[in-house]
């Protein structure tokens, strides 16, 4: 079977690639694409490593197929600093709220998502909107007390 | 090199043709969220893969003209909860579907996939069942409708002829005084299947039910509706009496299996404490008690 051409959108940059029918959109990310921020922590979609956007919303990127991309506009952990690194990446720096670092890209793509829609969440909320991200280290408590203080911060700027 | 053939057709027509063409060897992509699990497994191995989420109608929610609403098979969890009017009116529906995974998954697993992966333990499917959905499906030989709870047939086995495709879930409109909800019992918060699942959608008048519909999920081959539970409460003000015979009827419903997430005493018992659970949520939303 001839290799499908897709043709699509990552972290504003067009991109094209061939893969096969199969084939995770994680797998090309990593491979053909070079962009190795996303991981593979459990292929089954439960971890949420591999965790980037497909037109602003979150998925597992294991649990999609590559061919799916095609005219979609996807967001990886490579897009997300511009000159300067994010806010939730300083603060996680900041306040240690990593360990092994698998997780950590998953984490600020999920957490960033959450914030965009909303910039006042709850403990509560953070903690079941990131429930699809697993911390090996189990460091869920820093975690979770970065998110909210780079909410409170991005409020005081927005101010 | 592989041998399978990815294809996305932009209209049904397209769609049925395609897949019917596959005779049995292709399988349907939504969100992808338990069939790319199962093709990884090695419990599946498709020739083809019909990828439905370009056909337009696969993936919108409309209002319908009497004010019920038409959901889209492919529609994702998250698309269902950011609608502004769905989830006022079919609050137990959206959360049903919300529950499924987490919010990654959320955001590609859709309510027609939760139904045709023929899961007893789908968290939507009890909802939609509760709230009276129908089911529009398509195939080589036209177009038809089934109550949702007539497209379950077992374990992973559906009611649909070769070549049909499930494409639409279709919410009646509301009567004044009306609400929904769906519990399930799992052993943590977050992210697990349901050790018991129940949907309840009431009408009431001047706190009297005057419609109710009962589901259960997880404790039969297949998703059930409990119509004697339903019968329990219509007529009642939600007494305790009442109460206790629908959950009695619920209890009586379980055909369960013993297995790791919980035992067939535990499941029956806890299948008529869901019901009252769940129908006082569902009696609060119609403006009850």
């Amino acid at each position: 079977m001839a290799k499908i051409h897709v043709s699509t959108t990552v972290n504003g940059e067009p991109h094209e690639f061939l893969c096969d029918a199969e084939q995770s959109m994680l797998d090309v990310l990593r491979g053909p694409l070079g962009l190795t921020g996303s991981k593979e922590g459990c292929g089954s979609g439960d971890c949420g490593a591999c965790t980037i956007t497909v037109n602003d919303r979150i998925v597992c990127s294991c649990l999609m197929l590559a061919a799916e991309a095609e005219g979609q506009k996807l967001g990886t952990i490579e897009g997300m600093a511009g000159e300067e690194l994010h806010p939730l990446q300083t603060k996680f720096l900041e306040m240690a709220a990593l360990q092994c670092g698998i997780c950590t890209p998953g984490v600020l793509m999920a957490a960033k998502s959450l914030l965009e829609r909303n910039p006042n969440p709850t403990e509560h909320e953070v903690r079941f909107w990131l429930a699809g991200n697993l911390c090996r280290c189990t460091g869920y408590d820093k975690i979770v007390r970065a998110v909210m203080e780079t909410a409170a911060d991005m409020r005081g700027a927005a101010r | 090199m592989t041998d399978i053939q990815y294809l996305a057709p932009k209209t049904l027509d397209e769609a049925v043709r395609a897949f019917a063409a596959t005779a049995g060897k292709g399988r349907i992509l939504a969100g992808g969220t338990d069939l790319l699990i199962q093709m990884r497994a090695g419990i599946l191995n498709p020739g083809v893969i019909v990828d439905i989420k370009k056909i337009p109608e696969m993936t919108a929610i409309e209002e319908t003209k009497d004010g019920g609403f038409r959901i889209g098979a492919a529609v994702s969890g998250a698309v269902l909860r950011e609608h502004p009017k769905l989830k006022k009116v079919w609050p137990g529906v959206v959360e049903a579907t919300n529950l499924i995974g987490s919010t990654q998954i959320q955001g590609r697993a859709s309510a027609g996939g939760n139904l045709c992966n023929g899961s007893p333990a789908g968290d939507s499917v009890p909802a939609m069942v509760a709230a009276g959905a129908v089911v529009t499906i398509q195939g080589p030989k036209g177009k038809r409708e089934l109550p949702v709870e007539k497209v379950p047939k077992g374990p992973g086995r559906l009611n649909l002829e070769p070549g049909e495709i499930v494409v639409a879930f279709t919410l009646p409109a509301r009567p004044k005084g009306s609400g929904d909800a769906y519990l399930r019992m799992i052993p943590r918060t977050e992210m697990d299947i349901a050790v018991v699942g129940c949907g309840v959608s009431l009408t009431l008048d001047k706190g009297t039910v005057t419609a109710a519909r009962v589901s259960l999920g997880a404790v039969a081959p297949t998703v059930l509706l409990v119509e004697d539970a339903a019968k329990a409460l219509i007529g009642s003000k939600l007494d305790d009496a009442a109460l206790a015979k629908a959950a009695a009827a619920c209890s009586a419903a379980c055909r369960p299996i013993d297995d790791k997430r919980g035992t067939i005493a535990y499941r029956t018992q806890v299948a008529g404490v869901l019901l009252k659970r769940t129908a006082a949520i569902a009696a609060q939303r119609a403006g009850g008690k």
